[in-house]
């Protein structure tokens, strides 16, 4: 047992001043090497860790520090990780879901907010905060007439600072871009990346689908949108390198599968892709558990693995270790490599959530897109 | 005033120092300024014109040459031609280089293990001697590119790059120096061969940073060990000017280079041997003249031994 869990405990049954003084000169939850241990105080017939670790129970019990109103667990793991969580709270017959009171650290995400926990050595990454140094790019919307869905479709597109249309811009198209703007901080990372060189300056198209479960699904019509309509749009609206090469298609879980179907639909069209924690789930033999929305998915990823073709020349995968997803990932590594596409993966040490998204932006984006920083000493 | 004397000096963006070194040269009348390596925004020099009381001129070197792609269509096609087979040398080049660089690493590492006494020493030399092999072919090969571009194509006596050239020599002629700033280095080297801008010098002296200082050198090593995808092989982009001669030009060394690794900078400072690699950290600066050196202000190089040492122990 730790020196600050035997503390806690020692605290937890010499009164409530002593345990005030504990939580205020410790952060939460607890982090000793690989150990990381939880706290909860208050009043409850039982504690859990509710968390989307891929490997373990989805919900740990915490133990109650004697007749005290002190609850903790202990959980191993390894270091550098990031892993969001919740606290399930049983009390009179009711269940409640919060976010961790002791802890200030959170992760935002469309359904809400997640606690965090940060492993010995992960360290947020810099250059997703503001640099005041950084020139700002500037966001304007673009609407698409698309045939392929039969309605307008609005689109967020970011212009790096200090874009002028005599020069060209490699094109980088993100699916569920919005969301990556509120919850991955995709904007601040460009303006920063493409400040310090890591990057070059890109004009980036911020796509929404309403229907993304179904459109990103390996939908033809999708497909059609991207590579048909809203590539043509951007071209004529902007100045842009008409280069396979200088084109990329991005995005996270199903916006992984719509990239990497997208861009076999439509060979020759997207050289590159950055595919973070891909849906791509497929079958050997029999059905897949994951629900009927994943039906079109294993129908797309197993016609995809039956003939792959060489939907681009440059992929970079990433996935979170703690996401159930890892294995169909690694399983594709080998099948991308064998098209001769050239491939970099990154296993990171989190899971299925945005800022694990955020964290891969940098190594994704400088190389994909290396920026001019070996060549420029001012 | 001295004259014939070029002094390269650290960045100056933070801990400006050219207005000493300008006046420690006696340099009492206009001063040149070429800020091409800052592409688009060449004429934001208001900093660099207050610093030296608002004696520069502006070659706008950038700008006259987008001209001179505009008005001459058939040189900026050659121009391009000449990028490309260039783009395609160095990604041939740093396909060999990554490989040979590996085995000098793994060597280097290898020096300090039991066992290999008596054994290792041959094999680093070896390993070595044949990064700097593949660095002079690739050198040669780039200068042939740039000779073969010059003989057929002969940009200065084309109208239009001529006529630019007929109004720097006036300008130049009028200014006592003339100084270089930094920004994207390959830019910057293009845009002084294309107006041939130090042949245009007489006696004036010459001061340059960062990347100006780079493109003073016989080659241009360039180098980022803090690159967002890892450390990159520090790679022979071009030749340069050869205002200065044996001495590689390392601008922001300290925050660029991983200098705690006592491996990286040894094989650096090997590899480049008898050059010397000079560490051009701000503030520091290196004067040049009959083709000696000094270091008033206590630059410092790569040393053997794999640390930053004054130059005169490097």
């Amino acid at each position: 047992m730790s020196t600050a869990l035997q503390d806690l405990e020692s605290r937890a049954h010499s009164g409530p001043h002593a345990l005030d003084e504990f939580l205020r000169s410790n952060r939460f939850p607890l982090v000793d090497g690989r150990t990381v241990t939880f706290v909860y105080i208050g009043a409850a017939d039982s504690v859990h860790l509710r968390h989307w670790l891929h490997g373990l129970p989805n919900s740990l019990s915490f133990q109650r520090v004697g007749h005290t109103p002190v609850w903790r667990l202990s959980i191993d793991i390894p270091e550098r990780s990031r892993v969001e969580y919740k606290l399930e709270i049983h009390r009179g017959g009711h269940r409640q879901l919060i976010t961790d009171p002791l802890n200030e650290n959170y992760a935002r995400d469309p359904y809400g907010a997640n606690s965090v926990v940060r492993g010995a050595g992960y360290e947020d990454p810099e250059w997703a905060r503001h640099d005041p140094e950084a020139r700002l790019g500037e966001i304007q919307e673009l609407e698409v007439d698309s045939g392929a869905f039969g309605e307008k479709r609005n689109v967020l597109v970011y212009l790096p600072a200090r874009y002028r249309p005599t020069r060209r811009y490699p094109l980088l198209i993100v699916h569920d871009g919005p969301d990556y703007l509120k919850f991955a901080s995709l904007r601040t990372t460009l303006d920063n990346l493409i400040h310090r060189l890591d990057v070059q300056p890109m004009v980036v198209a911020l796509t929404q689908s309403p229907h993304r479960l179904v459109e990103y699904a390996g939908d033809e019509r999708h497909a059609r949108f991207l590579a048909q309509e809203l590539l043509p749009a951007l071209e004529s609206r902007y100045s842009l390198v008409k280069d396979p090469e200088a084109r990329c298609l991005m995005g996270a879980s199903f916006g992984g599968v719509a990239s990497l179907s997208s861009a076999w639909r439509f060979p020759g069209t997207f050289g590159r892709l950055f595919l973070q924690s891909g849906s791509f789930v497929f079958t050997d033999l029999g059905d897949h558990d994951r629900g009927p929305v994943f039906d079109p998915v294993v129908r797309f990823m197993n016609e995809f693995r039956a003939r792959p073709g060489r939907p681009a020349e440059h992929v970079y995968l990433s996935c979170g270790i703690y996401e159930g997803l890892i294995y169909y990932n690694r399983s594709i590594v080998p099948l991308l490599q064998s098209t001769g596409m050239t491939l970099r993966f990154t296993e990171a040490r989190d899971g299925h959530n945005w800022e694990n998204w955020r964290d891969r932006l940098r190594e994704g984006l400088s190389w994909l897109f290396p920026g001019p920083s070996l060549f420029v000493y001012e | 005033m001295v004259r014939s004397h070029v002094v390269l000096l650290g960045p100056q963006r933070h801990e400006p120092t050219l207005k000493d070194a300008v006046e420690s040269l006696g340099i009492r009348g206009r001063i040149a300024a070429v800020t091409a390596g800052w592409e688009e925004r060449e004429g934001e020099d208001q900093e660099l014109s207050a610093h030296l009381g608002g004696r520069t001129v502006n070659l706008h070197l950038y700008g006259r040459s987008e001209d001179v792609h505009q008005r001459d269509p058939e040189l900026l096609g050659a121009i391009r031609a000449r990028h490309d087979r260039l783009r395609k040398l160095q990604e041939l080049y740093r396909v060999r280089l990554s490989h040979l660089m590996e085995a000098a690493r793994e060597l280097l590492r290898r020096e300090s293990l039991p066992g290999y006494a008596g054994l290792i020493e041959p094999e680093v030399r070896g390993a070595i001697e044949a990064v700097k092999r593949l660095d002079d072919e690739h050198t040669q090969r780039v200068r042939e590119t740039h000779v073969e571009f010059e003989l057929r194509w002969k940009p200065h006596q084309r109208e239009h790059v001529a006529r630019h050239r007929g109004e720097l020599r006036q300008i130049l002629d009028d200014c006592s120096a003339l100084c270089v700033a930094g920004g994207h280095v390959a830019i910057l080297l293009d845009r002084l061969r294309m107006f041939g801008v130090i042949d245009l010098l007489r006696e004036q002296a010459l001061l340059a940073w960062s990347a100006g200082a780079m493109a003073m050198s016989e080659r241009v090593i360039v180098f980022d060990d803090r690159s967002a995808t890892g450390a990159a092989d520090p790679e022979v982009l071009d030749t340069g000017i050869g205002a200065v001669q044996r001495v590689v030009v390392l601008p922001h060394a300290t925050r660029r280079l991983r200098c705690d690794d006592r491996t990286r900078i040894a094989l650096f400072a090997r590899r480049f041997e008898p050059c010397l690699c000079a560490a051009l950290d701000p503030r520091m600066r290196m004067d040049f003249r009959s083709g000696e050196w000094s270091a008033p202000w206590g630059a410092k190089a790569l040393s053997q031994h794999g640390e930053l040492a004054p130059v005169n122990a490097a």
